[in-house]
């Protein structure tokens, strides 16, 4: 029998989410909620002067909560309905059962993305290069950060465990980090905690593409080296330790 | 080649006892039910797991109508489908959305995937549920909702792990009905440690304690294996006396049960009427070889040591 993969691919679409948010609609506000109030409170913060940083930043902590949806999500699937092992005696592939999991995770954030979309479009102005390069980030950001959910939920043997690891990251992806703010706001001294995050080296790319924060072309080179490693390489050890069949 | 083989199947978990010790079967996986019994512990789940393309063996070997369980899971994949122990639909689907969204994941087209959902459904006559959120069905709905998801693709060979644990009676025979009913078309690997399901339904059936297997066949192979065919339970703290021919068994609860021969039988029946003893008589069941066959010390075949499997 031929098998199709957009049917595979759409099935963890309509699964995970679709489904889902047609049952509990408060999922959507959850999604969009915590990095409007950040937004906001920066924007009141600093009298407006870094609602495009506020905006970016916004968006890189939209893709964060993906990840850590996926984290959960799987980790629910598998050990709440198994239907992880159903799926796995089936013909689909592990590969394209995540690929459509990490995906669904977006149709949560498109309220998030549709908002910050249109604020962007307002009050972000950079060149075509600059959103180019805004667009990759975010996507770089949602990859490392379902690459390090997919990860987490190859250990986690229940939802209480996977709630925790989703607070603890999502802190210390997105809040923590100079995500909301130029890293120049932070004292030397501290600076060097916020470049253990992932996040930060994110963020000053975005932030540089907005005109918020200089850059030089070495430094820039640095930070898209740094946040594609750290993808890599987790995605790596997630494909490694994920075993389909245990 | 239609047949389930499985050979010396080991499984250990990480630094654990044996899960399974060198299983070995041979069941024909034509059109009929399986039935794996044993207790809780027994290992019925892991040699599911294994069987199911979800768990790698520690050593040994299983084929599925010529297809290498181990080496070959991909292809093995296309023909199996499997309820796994305590498995439920997803809580914000519907049964008809569940079916639909497993049958995509399978990769059918949009259009048959939505045709076979619904017609699963039906088969298994809940079909006036379909569009219910599954977390209001009931428990036994909720089964048949998981049964009508593996029967609803392509798949000839049905694994179900307890399928019918923690269903009330009266649900328990529906779904029996249903498996009765299925059986026509599928080959059906069920694990139970409900022995009148085994007894009801199955083709065949082995008995698994302690990860070994203590006797595989038809029903009738093992009421052979059990050398009498008349079973008198004494339902009271009694004390009766071991039968002359025949072996006597001390349950837990205390109630005494004779197996016996058919004459001998007869005769402690009518001294037992005497005494005014309360008991029953019956013609051995699958209960009765099950614990005639699980008391017996697991025999130890060969002698291997442990560590050879670490
Ligand atoms: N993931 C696991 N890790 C360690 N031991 C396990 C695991 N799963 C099952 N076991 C052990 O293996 C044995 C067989 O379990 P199982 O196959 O679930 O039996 P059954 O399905 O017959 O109840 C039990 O002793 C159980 O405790
Ligand atoms: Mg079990």
């Amino acid at each position: 029998m031929k098998r199709s993969g957009l049917s595979q691919f759409t099935a963890s679409i309509l699964a995970n989410s679709v489904y889902a948010l047609g049952n509990y609609p408060a999922m959507m506000v959850s999604m969009f909620l915590s990095p409007f109030s950040i937004l906001i409170v920066t924007f009141f913060v600093s009298n407006g002067a870094l609602l495009p940083v506020a905006i970016t930043g916004g968006m890189i902590m939209v893709m964060t909560y993906s990840g850590m949806s996926l984290q959960t999500d799987l980790a629910h699937l598998k050990n709440d309905f198994r239907v992880q092992d159903m799926v796995v005696s089936s013909p689909l592939s592990a590969g394209m059962y995540l690929f459509g999991m990490a995906v669904s995770e977006l149709v949560y954030a498109i309220p998030a993305i549709a908002v910050l979309g249109a604020l962007a479009a307002l009050y972000v102005h950079t060149s075509i290069l600059g959103y180019v390069t805004l667009i990759a980030v975010f996507l770089a950001m949602f990859s490392f950060s379902t690459c390090l959910g997919f990860f987490i939920s190859t250990f986690t043997t229940d939802i209480m465990e996977s709630w925790a690891y989703t607070g603890i990251i999502s802190t210390i992806l997105s809040a923590l980090p100079p995500v909301y703010y130029p890293i120049t706001y932070i004292p030397m001294q501290f600076r060097i905690i916020a470049y253990l995050s992932p996040a930060t080296y994110a963020a000053e790319i975005a932030q540089n593409a907005i005109g918020f924060l200089p850059l030089t072309q070495a430094e820039l080179a640095t930070n898209w080296l740094v946040l594609i490693i750290i993808s890599v390489v987790i995605g790596y050890v997630a494909i490694k330790k994920s075993r389909w069949r245990e | 080649m239609d047949r389930l083989v499985v050979t010396n199947l080991t499984k250990r978990y990480e630094k654990g006892k044996f899960a399974l010790n060198r299983v070995s079967l041979t069941v024909p996986s034509s059109n009929g039910i399986f039935a794996l019994i044993g207790r809780n512990g027994a290992g019925k789940t892991t040699l599911v797991r294994i069987l199911a393309t979800q768990l790698s063996p520690t050593s040994g070997s299983a084929h599925i109508n010529g297809i290498d369980v181990v080496k070959e899971p991909e292809k093995l994949r296309e023909i199996i489908a499997c309820v796994p122990q305590e498995a439920r639909a997803i809580n914000w689907t519907t049964p008809k959305q569940f079916v639909y969204a497993y049958l995509l994941w399978r990769g059918y087209s949009f259009k048959e995937a939505a045709k076979r959902a619904v017609d699963s459904l039906k088969r298994l006559g809940i079909g006036g549920y379909m569009d219910t959120a599954s977390r209001k069905l009931s428990g036994g709905t909720k089964r048949k909702v998981l049964v009508a998801t593996v029967i609803s693709s392509e798949a000839k060979i049905i694994f179900l792990d307890e399928p019918t644990t923690g269903l009330d009676p009266l649900s328990r025979n529906e779904l029996w009905e249903k498996l009765a009913e299925l059986k026509k078309d599928h080959f059906i690997f069920l694990t139970t440690h409900y022995l009148e399901e085994a007894e009801k339904l199955a083709d065949r059936i082995a008995i698994l304690e302690n990860g070994k297997i203590m006797a595989q066949g038809t029903l009738d192979d093992l009421r052979k294996m059990v050398k009498y065919p008349y079973s008198i339970t004494v339902l009271s703290q009694h004390k009766v006396q071991k039968p002359k021919n025949g072996e006597m068994i001390i349950g837990v609860d205390g109630h005494s049960q004779i197996l016996t021969t058919e004459r001998e039988a007869k005769e402690i029946a009518r001294k037992l009427v005497g005494k005014g003893v309360k008991f029953s008589m019956n013609p051995i069941s699958l209960d009765d070889i099950f614990y005639h066959i699980v008391r017996k010390p697991v025999e130890e075949e060969g002698n291997y040591d442990e560590e050879e499997w670490a």
